[in-house]
């Protein structure tokens, strides 16, 4: 798994030019590039290995997961809207992650806002636009509310988050579960649908997300609010006081206590903020179409909340990064759809996904380790 | 209220919810054991659920190629120190964050089980069960500690095993130290990262012996969803215990508890809801977590990264 580059010289050059330097930078960034992408290529490798142990071509699952997501007709439309929730749970966790929080329970959040989303949608009066803008924000509450509850037992309690988070993902599929079986809550009256299927009813014409047909492709325009919304989300973290509070709360907390910056209050923000995104996610894939044709159906959140969390990951905090790695996350599974012409099971995604990820560890830790080693042998030459 | 407590007086006057109980249990306690020790170190390993499950389907593998519940049990461990080498590498030698580690390797075993199980479909079955004479006559309790598959008995020498390595040796004293003050012990000459290593080394042996159980000692054949967040239960048992051994048994013990009662409600005549009977042991535990985490003391460096030479 480790691709170790040869050891550089510990020594730094004394006062180097200005060609010199240009010719370390250079070697510099080649060596970055090498790592990152060896890195990538063993996570490739290992997986087309294991497509070819278990007797699949990995050539044809390559191409079939392209025509899954972009050369078939009408597959990156629904690439793209498959992407914006992936987008805001995965900025969401950002926010939580600057703070210094670990939530892994986007799963959890998302199928809890999708649903209140949902029961807003369907129960709410008053024109469509009005009403399908409420029912984003309340699902985005219901999302935070989620999470608060990790919150709150944190700051109150000191249970660790990682644990509470992921607990409640099971407790809220069930209490979705609990909803969609009950007529006064979620599930759709018997006329139109068969005793056995259990389905909300599905939302108004009227209050869903507007969909936008381009060269044969059809997606949502929330993949637009998707993308505004990222950016807001970068210039909020990276040019307020507030993201660097929260910047501050997460890498140090005792250095922002002492600067006056309340833990909790700041922390909290962050664990709603990263839960309400996840909400919010929940309540897009609701009203955008691109999952459950607009009814909740079992099992509606399908990982979404997983993926997001591993985008937020490779991401490593950075907000603008969390589109592209959501658009590829995104073709993985809309590409996945196409695997089955192949006959290698779609969990390989799953598996290509996950070893990306853990490839992609692998370089910044390396460069850190090296950039302290050439600290510390400078330090120890000057003494 | 009254409901509750006649319905916990009938569940807990059948034998079929102790056996249950201790079953449960034991899968917790396997997990819990090492994980303890990768805890005191200073590692909050989440990868416990990964190891679990890569020990159950490494244990079909196993019993599916020989046949033999022992060869199932050894690949078991050998899959879960497989993931325990990956994280432990991953986090304390390269310093990458160790949760974001600990998660990715549960979606990829996740991954790779079902990918594999739908490939391979290992063929396995319950280990034959194993009745002490004498001791498994006793009511109620007999057949519960003394009535098993016999896998279930290597959890009696484990937890005096990993009392004497924690408090009673040398690497355990270290191990401890490890997680309270990394820079003290550093300094003392103690390779913190080699020792944070090591228990989570330790951690993916006993949890990947666990999913071997879980498997040939409980449920007999593989499933995806076998193990359903055990893991992470485990992990609120020793937060439950105090992060001591005792605390966590004493937790593992009451989860599994829970898991039975939850069971054998319905046996014993009374119509609970699906849903809450399946939430049952997740809100139980956040509860039980929330009221007792407070009063005990988490090692001081537990989840912080050492890193030589800064701070």
């Amino acid at each position: 798994m480790t691709t170790q580059e040869p050891q550089a010289d510990p020594v730094e050059p004394a006062a180097p030019g200005g060609r010199a330097v240009i010719y370390s930078k250079a070697r510099e960034a080649g060596v970055v590039a090498g790592l990152y992408l060896s890195s990538v290529a063993v996570a490739l490798i290992v997986s087309a290995a294991l497509v070819a142990i278990t007797g699949g071509s990995w050539r044809e699952v390559f191409s079939a997961l392209l025509d899954g997501s972009l050369r078939a007709p009408g597959r990156w439309g629904d690439t793209l809207g498959v992407a914006v929730p992936l987008v805001f749970v995965g900025v969401g966790t950002v926010i939580g992650g600057r703070a210094g929080l670990i939530n892994i329970g986007q799963e959890g959040q998302l199928t809890f806002g999708a649903a209140v989303a949902m029961y807003a949608g369907l129960n709410l009066f008053g024109p469509g636009p009005f009403a399908l803008v409420a029912m984003l924000l309340i699902g985005l509450a219901a999302g935070a509310f989620w999470a608060g509850i990790a919150g709150v037992l944190l700051y109150w309690r000191r249970v660790p988050e990682v644990l509470t988070t992921l607990l409640l993902v099971t407790v809220g599929a069930q209490v979705v579960g609990f909803a969609l079986q009950r007529q006064w809550l979620l599930l759709a009256p018997i006329e139109g649908r068969s005793s056995r299927n259990i389905v909300s009813e599905q939302l108004d014409p009227s209050r869903r997300i507007g969909r936008i047909e381009l060269f044969g492709n059809e997606f949502p325009i929330s993949v637009f609010f998707a993308l505004a919304f990222v950016v807001v989300v970068a210039v909020v973290l990276g040019r307020t006081t507030w993201g660097f509070k929260l910047r501050m709360l997460g890498r140090n907390a005792r250095t922002a206590q002492r600067a006056g910056v309340s833990e909790w209050r700041y922390g909290m923000a962050g664990l709603l903020l990263s839960g309400g995104f996840a909400g919010l996610a929940g309540s897009v894939m609701v009203a955008g179409g691109d999952f459950g044709n607009f009814r909740l159906v079992p099992g509606f959140a399908v990982n979404i909340g997983f993926d997001g969390l591993l985008v937020a990951l490779v991401a490593r905090q950075r907000p603008l990064l969390v589109v592209p790695l959501a658009l590829v996350f995104a073709a993985l599974r809309t590409g996945s759809g196409f695997l089955a012409a192949t006959g290698v099971e779609r969990e390989i995604t799953q598996i290509v996904q996950s070893l990306l990820v853990l490839a992609l560890l692998v370089p910044p830790a390396i460069l850190f380790i090296r950039e302290r080693r050439r600290a510390l042998a400078a330090m120890t030459a000057r003494t | 209220m009254e409901a509750l407590f006649s319905a916990l007086a009938d569940v807990f006057g059948t034998d079929v919810t102790y056996s249950s109980a201790a079953r449960f249990a034991a899968l917790l306690a396997f997990c819990a054991l090492g994980e303890t020790i990768a805890e005191r170190a200073g590692t909050l390993n989440i990868s416990t659920e990964a190891m679990i499950l890569a020990g159950a389907f490494a244990a079909a593998v196993g019993f599916d190629m020989t046949d033999r519940v022992t060869i199932g049990l050894l690949f078991a461990m050998a899959a879960g120190l497989v993931i325990a080498i990956v994280h432990a590498n991953l986090s304390h030698r390269l310093t990458a964050n160790t949760f974001v580690v600990g998660l990715t390797l549960n979606i990829l075993v996740l991954g790779l089980a079902t990918f594999l199980n739908r490939n391979l479909e290992p063929y396995s079955k319950r280990a034959h069960v194993f009745e002490v004479p004498v001791l498994s006559d006793i009511p109620l309790l007999g057949p519960a500690l003394f009535g098993q598959s016999w896998p279930f008995y290597l959890i009696y020498p484990l937890i005096p095993l990993s009392f004497w390595l924690l408090y009673r040796t040398r690497w355990g004293l270290e191990v401890r130290a490890v997680g309270e003050n990394p820079q003290a012990a550093d300094v003392s000459g103690i390779d913190v990262n080699k020792r944070r290593r090591q228990g989570v080394y330790l951690s993916g042996l006993t949890s990947g012996l666990g999913g071997g159980y879980l498997l040939l000692g409980q449920v007999g054949l593989f499933e995806e969803q076998i193990v359903g967040g055990r893991g992470f239960i485990a992990i609120a048992a020793l937060i439950f215990g105090g992060w001591t051994l005792r605390g966590a048994v004493a937790g593992c013990l009451l989860f599994g508890a829970v898991d039975s009662f939850r069971l054998s409600l319905p046996t014993v005549g009374y119509e609970v809801t699906a849903e809450v009977l399946q939430a049952l042991p997740f809100v139980v535990t956040i509860a039980t977590v929330a009221v007792f985490a407070h009063r005990t003391r988490q090692p001081a460096a537990l989840a912080q990264p050492f890193i030589r030479g800064l701070t």
